[in-house]
């Protein structure tokens, strides 16, 4: 079998098609997920494939999807669940937080749930406030939940038959603008191992640490910047919980400044957490304060104009890379 | 009906009720951490329906779990282990009574959030349709819970989906402190069945034998594939919200609690037997010295148990296998 061109959202679907062929337990279940393949297409043809009792088109119930996966997979099968837009996470929030990721502690380890949730996220389409929002630093504080935020379509494969695979309960989140990006991606099955962060660009000035649709916005500033002389090491942490903090902090300790960048709003974002661990770990390695590009701390708005003032772009990014850099060291 | 079916209800509704009377008790003399709410009163809804289930039949419970996990034929030893917070406990002693489980007699778990453990039960009969090995799920929650949205969307959802599962509501009149009367605008919580078009049923919840018969016709059609129903037992917490003096607080009349302990389950069915002359007062002293003394070994074998060790904090968090692990 060869690589060739694949999409994001069809990468998402030949993973879930892939492990579904190879394991009776793999089911799916959520809105308009059968007949309809999905608001974004990524359940294509699959119900089609292998019948109504295995993609499961369900009522707009929320918390019923979500404990319909974890009671399924506290049974014993390997149930995907989808919450469409990741705004809706807030409507299971119970399910999710209290039920799902606790479970397996709760009962002291007698429970094991195999489940992944998928869901949307992400602003640039004018969706507005309820289906626009990057929500993935509230799910990577839950104890007991792990999530993956893909930027490629590589990586979306991979880490979608992560997930199917995986033991925990798993968060796959998808960029809405992404799914029609594509990249070279095998035919036959391989997982991207959770918890795995890539260095998708190699550099020595400065590290740049993000996920998900940044990751483009990044690579895109770190070109503008290598004609400035300024070499950018991009890294994707492609799992958000757990993170890959070894990575970045080897990273730093070759560059000694860095600059995160998420789509979601700064204040309590991962790039708070993420600058907090690199300072515990490797302050003495910094030579200029932690810098961050995110969204403001407002809801996503619907006008095309300040959404597109809202969301981190590769030249805010590379101005922010500029000023982190520009630093200059002081009393040595 | 079969005396050997009633005996056993017997049993399972004495090992309910001495079970929380000594957990009751040990809470009192605060040798117990945490929350605890008991089930005394309530004995013939889970015995009765439990009675009906096989070992791999799914039940969700809810904060007042202990008498779904004693009815499912939960371990003494290790139910009481677990409220004393020790490492013997179903738990490991890391759950404590609202997440008291069994995996292996499919008890999945009381639950400390109202109406949380519903929408699992549709997992779990969705999980036994998908398979077809003809389990059947039971919910079991209160007249609260049915106020809650997660309960709507699970009983939407089974019958959407024709999922083998019993939805059985314990109305004990009260959530938390507050009269059913001033939280919902109808006299029967199974008049909300028909909304999702199962049929549901009202049965005396202090009568084990008639919980027990709606339960088997409930428990057959789901196992039939003939889809969800619904059962209302009427019943009555004789203790309060938790624990047994529950800090004083006043909020049923004296007459009213004392009317409902009138009309005590375990002594509604010794009398029928005592006046069918199926058992004598002398059996039933029988079962319950028998049971007295299953109780003391647990709390003894409770109190000798270690406590967690400190590395069982971050164990557990995470199932560690290396399948996601394989990179290609």
């Amino acid at each position: 079998m060869t690589d060739r061109k694949l999409s994001y959202g069809h990468a998402f679907r030949e993973a879930v098609f892939q492990e579904m062929s190879a394991n009776p337990d793999v089911f799916v279940a959520g809105e308009d997920v059968g007949a309809f393949g999905g608001v974004f297409h990524t359940f294509d043809g699959l119900q089609k494939e292998f019948g109504e009792d295995r993609v499961v088109d369900t009522p707009i119930s929320e918390q019923a999807i979500i404990g319909l996966g974890l009671g399924a997979a506290v049974s014993g099968l390997r149930p995907i669940v989808d919450l469409m837009f990741m705004d809706f996470i807030c409507v299971a929030m119970d399910q999710i937080v209290n039920q799902v990721a606790k479970i397996k502690y709760m009962f002291g380890g007698a429970a094991t749930v195999p489940l992944t949730i998928t869901t949307t996220g992400g602003a640039g389409v004018s969706a507005s406030a309820q289906h626009s929002q990057s929500l993935e630093a509230i799910l990577c504080h839950i104890p007991g939940l792990k999530v993956v935020y893909p930027s490629n379509a590589y990586d979306m494969k991979g880490l979608m038959t992560a997930c199917i695979r995986e033991d925990n309960p798993t968060v796959m989140v998808k960029h809405k603008r992404l799914f029609g990006s594509s990249t070279l991606v095998p035919e036959e099955p391989y997982t991207v191992p959770l918890g795995k962060a890539a260095t998708v660009r190699a550099g020595t000035d400065v590290t740049v640490v993000t996920y998900g649709r940044m990751v483009t916005e990044a690579l895109s500033a770190a070109d503008t910047l290598a004609a400035e002389g300024i070499e950018c090491e991009v890294i994707d942490p492609r799992t958000l919980q757990p993170f890959d903090i070894d990575t970045v902090v080897e990273s730093v300790r070759r560059t000694n400044r860095v600059v995160i960048v998420h789509e979601a709003v700064r204040f309590g974002g991962l790039g708070a957490e993420i600058a907090a661990q690199i300072q515990e770990i490797a302050f003495d390695y910094l030579d200029a304060p932690i810098g961050r590009v995110a969204a403001p701390f407002s809801p996503v708005p619907y006008s095309p104009v300040l959404e597109q003032l809202y969301i981190p772009d590769s030249q805010r990014i590379a101005d922010g890379i500029r000023e982190t850099v520009a630093r200059p060291l002081l009393g040595i | 009906m079969n005396r050997e079916v009633q005996l056993d209800l017997h049993r399972r509704m004495v090992r309910i009720r001495l079970f929380e009377e000594a957990a009751g008790k040990l809470a009192e003399a605060a040798r117990l951490p945490g929350f605890l709410h008991l089930y005394v009163g309530q004995e013939a809804v889970a015995a009765g329906v439990c009675a009906n289930l096989n070992d791999d039949d799914p039940i969700t419970s809810t904060h007042r779990g202990h008498g779904h996990l004693v009815a499912k034929g939960g371990d003494f030893n290790r139910m009481m282990a677990e409220l004393m917070a020790k490492s013997t406990g179903y738990c490991k002693g890391k759950g404590g009574s609202m997440h008291i489980s069994d995996m292996d007699l499919g008890m999945l778990g009381a639950n400390g959030i109202v109406g949380a453990g519903s929408p699992i039960a549709v997992g779990a009969a969705f999980a036994a349709k998908y398979r077809g090995r003809g389990q059947v799920a039971v919910a079991f929650f209160g007249d609260g819970a049915t106020n809650i949205g997660a309960f709507h969307e699970a009983a939407n959802m089974a019958c959407a989906l024709h999922l083998p599962i019993v939805f059985a509501c314990e109305n004990n009149e009260y959530g938390e402190f507050t009269p059913r009367s001033k939280t919902m605008a109808i006299n029967d919580v199974v008049e909300r069945a028909a909304g999702y078009g199962m049929p549901g049923v009202i049965v005396d919840g202090m009568d084990v034998v008639a919980v027990y018969e709606v339960a088997a016709e409930a428990v057959g059609r789901a196992r039939r594939g003939e889809g969800p129903s619904f059962i209302e037992a009427k019943t009555y917490r004789f203790y309060n919200h938790h624990g047994i003096q529950n800090l004083g607080l006043k909020y049923r009349s004296d007459e009213e609690v004392a009317d409902w302990k009138a009309r005590d389950p375990i002594t509604i069915l010794e009398q029928q037997m005592i006046d069918s002359g199926s058992a004598t007062a002398a059996d039933f002293e029988e079962v319950w010295s028998e049971l007295r003394a299953d109780i003391e070994a647990a709390i003894e074998f409770a109190d000798a148990s270690p406590v967690p060790e400190a590395d069982q904090l971050m164990a557990d968090v995470y199932t560690v296998s290396d399948h996601a692990a394989v990179a290609s």
